[in-house]
């Protein structure tokens, strides 16, 4: 009887210990995975990072037009006044490439009709915002796009324009 | 001569020990009648264990990169002997698997074989269920054609409307931003070994707890005392018999199949641009339908959300009586899945004609905006639809929860199955509804 009840404690001591242990051993296990998983997208995104994409210089760009960069998936925008917007060719409903289409000045996406402006504003659903943006620098009348990472907008606005 | 029939009987003997090792010795006789269970549980094994079979095959040819994947495709279609057999077999293997999961999945509701003590069971089984869509789906992206990489990119995307996590999972599941190499072995490490190996276990698991609960559950006719006990006979010949006869036929079925249809093959994945229409895999249609009348929220997120709680939840509610066995419970349970399924079939189709000719894109209450005119609107006109319907089904059957559950059961069922068939045939460019034959 004696030995039973001295027992008791240091065996609820003993699987105590064990069961912090154990759980000790998952998280270890479950950060070793994550920092695997993870380490994919470092590595993409410093695959990618250099993104830096030289499109041109200024001149070759007409007001009103838009230029396909395929390499850099984007579409080089320029505005009637001027003014330069890179835009991510990808619709953001579900990921489609949107062709532009020059007749319509318009994009349209082929996998569910959503069109986007000149300036990437939203002109028919189902797209919930407009097209994303990359940021546009303008050293020495040459237009460079920084592809590393498009930013997420919800509506035009003036500021997103880089003027020369 | 004597000695060679005692060996013959020996290794008989071994044979047979061997099967009963897994098997049981007895069985009902009632549950060996084929309409009770149409063989639909035996049948996902063996599609599995010939996925596993074509599918090591394909290992040794296929190279998970985007620029070599989609040649050694074409290699082994052209230079293996049986390579596209082989290709083929495996395709319609998995998409069969897909169809007879689910029929599985409706047979055991619809039988009732989900009371206690299969509750848990219930929940294993529908777990290999999601697991054998994420097979599908992460297999999807390998051969790196047209089909496959606008699909992929449409589901990730769909992800992504989750919110909160939305982003970060489609980040971790691409390796990236956008599909690329990283996507492929992720998708590829998915496909070949993180979901056959879970598969493997939680089989043997979904089996062990079959046999737990005394094998498949029995048919048992109204009236009849549930503790009476029923004739048994052995198992070999009599069940081993029908389940050999079974396999083969399905082997035989998916052998012709992939003969004559093989396996598609798009052109090779080019990113600039997206096919019209661009789809997902068939069996993920239905949630694509549903995010062309919900509001993105709704329908990758808050609809799937409580149909999966709700589909857990249903083995382990509190019901009138344990009425297993029976297909459809009773006659009257019979009736009242008849109705439920008249009922989706017939509104299913109008609310997706009304919302596409009607609504129009701005939703139900234009002015509002877009999460209430096509998400907190509809959702809450579907949820109170879908509470009314059972309650007038309750009352006017005067029924018990178990019928009223089932017909409820049907009616969602048979409402996602159109909206898939919708998906499936009646979608053409830009989405837009046409007729099958104009697609």
């Amino acid at each position: 009887m004696a030995m039973a009840d001295v027992d008791k404690p240091r065996r609820s001591f003993l699987s105590r210990i064990l069961l912090a242990l154990g759980s000790l051993a998952v998280l270890e296990a479950g950060w070793i995975a994550a920092s695997f998983i993870g380490s994919r997208r470092r590595q993409a995104s410093t695959g990618e990072g250099a993104g830096l994409q030289v499109a041109g210089p200024v001149e070759r760009f007409e007001a009103g037009t838009v230029t396909a960069f395929r390499e850099g998936e984007f579409y080089l925008a320029r505005l009637k006044d001027g003014g330069f917007l890179a835009l991510h060719r990808k619709c953001t409903h579900l990921g489609c490439t949107v062709p532009w289409i020059p007749d319509e000045q318009k994009f349209t996406c082929p996998c569910h009709a959503s069109a986007f402006d000149i300036r990437g504003d939203v002109l028919n659903a189902p797209a919930p915002r407009p097209l994303d943006l990359f940021p546009v620098r303008i050293e020495n009348g040459i237009v460079k796009v920084d592809t590393s990472k498009p930013i997420r907008r919800a509506s035009f606005e003036s500021h997103q324009v880089t003027w020369v | 001569m004597a000695v060679q029939k005692n060996k013959k009987t020996i290794q008989r003997v071994i044979a047979n020990s061997l099967i009963l090792h897994m098997r049981p010795v007895r069985v009902p006789a009632k549950a060996l009648r084929y309409t009770h269970t149409f063989g639909l549980g035996g049948m996902s094994l063996v599609l599995f264990l010939m996925l596993i079979s074509t599918g090591i095959l394909m290992i040794f040819v296929y190279d998970p990169s985007p620029e070599r994947a989609y040649q050694s495709i074409l290699f082994m279609q052209q230079e293996i002997l049986f390579g596209r057999l082989i290709r083929g077999m495996h395709y319609w293997s998995a998409n069969l698997l897909i169809g007879v999961a689910v029929l599985h999945m409706l047979r055991v509701f619809l039988t009732g074989a989900f009371h206690a003590p299969r509750q848990s069971n219930w929940i294993i089984g529908l777990s290999l269920l999601f697991l054998i869509l994420l097979s599908g789906f992460t297999g999807y992206l390998l051969p790196w054609d047209q089909i496959s990489y606008w699909a992929i990119t449409i589901c990730t995307e769909m992800l992504g409307y989750m919110p909160g996590i939305g982003q970060t999972l489609q980040r971790v599941i691409l390796g990236g931003t956008e599909i690329g190499s990283a996507t492929l072995i992720n998708f590829f490490a998915l496909h070949t070994m993180v979901v056959p190996f879970l598969l493997a276990m939680l089989m043997t698991w979904h089996f062990w707890r079959v046999r737990l609960a005394g094998g498949v559950v029995v048919p048992r006719d109204p009236g009849d005392d549930p503790e009476a006990g029923t004739d048994s006979v052995p198992f070999i010949p009599n069940l081993l018999l029908r389940e050999i006869a079974v396999a083969l036929i399905l082997i035989a079925f998916v052998l012709v199949v992939a003969i004559v249809f093989g396996a598609p093959l798009g052109e090779l994945a080019n990113p600039g641009v997206s096919p019209n229409p661009a789809k997902a895999p068939w069996y993920f249609l239905g949630f694509q339908e549903l995010l062309l009348h919900f509001h993105p929220l709704f329908a990758v997120f808050i609809i799937p959300l409580i149909a999966a709680i709700a589909i857990l939840r249903v083995a382990y509610l509190r019901y009138d009586a344990d009425l297993s066995g029976n297909w459809f419970l009773s006659a009257k349970g019979r009736r009242m899945a008849a109705v439920a399924a008249g009922t989706a079939l017939l509104l299913t189709p109008l609310w997706i004609l009304v919302d596409e000719f009607v609504v129009g894109p701005g939703g139900w209450l234009p002015r509002a905006a877009p999460i209430i005119s096509n998400g907190l609107f509809p959702g809450s006109a579907l949820a109170a639809g879908a509470v009314a319907f059972y309650m007038l089904l309750k009352k006017h059957f005067s029924a018990s929860k178990n019928e009223t559950v089932q017909a409820l059961f049907v009616l969602f069922v048979v409402g996602f199955a159109l909206l898939t068939v919708t998906g499936v045939w009646f979608r053409g460019a830009g989405m837009t509804l046409v007729w099958p034959w104009q697609m």
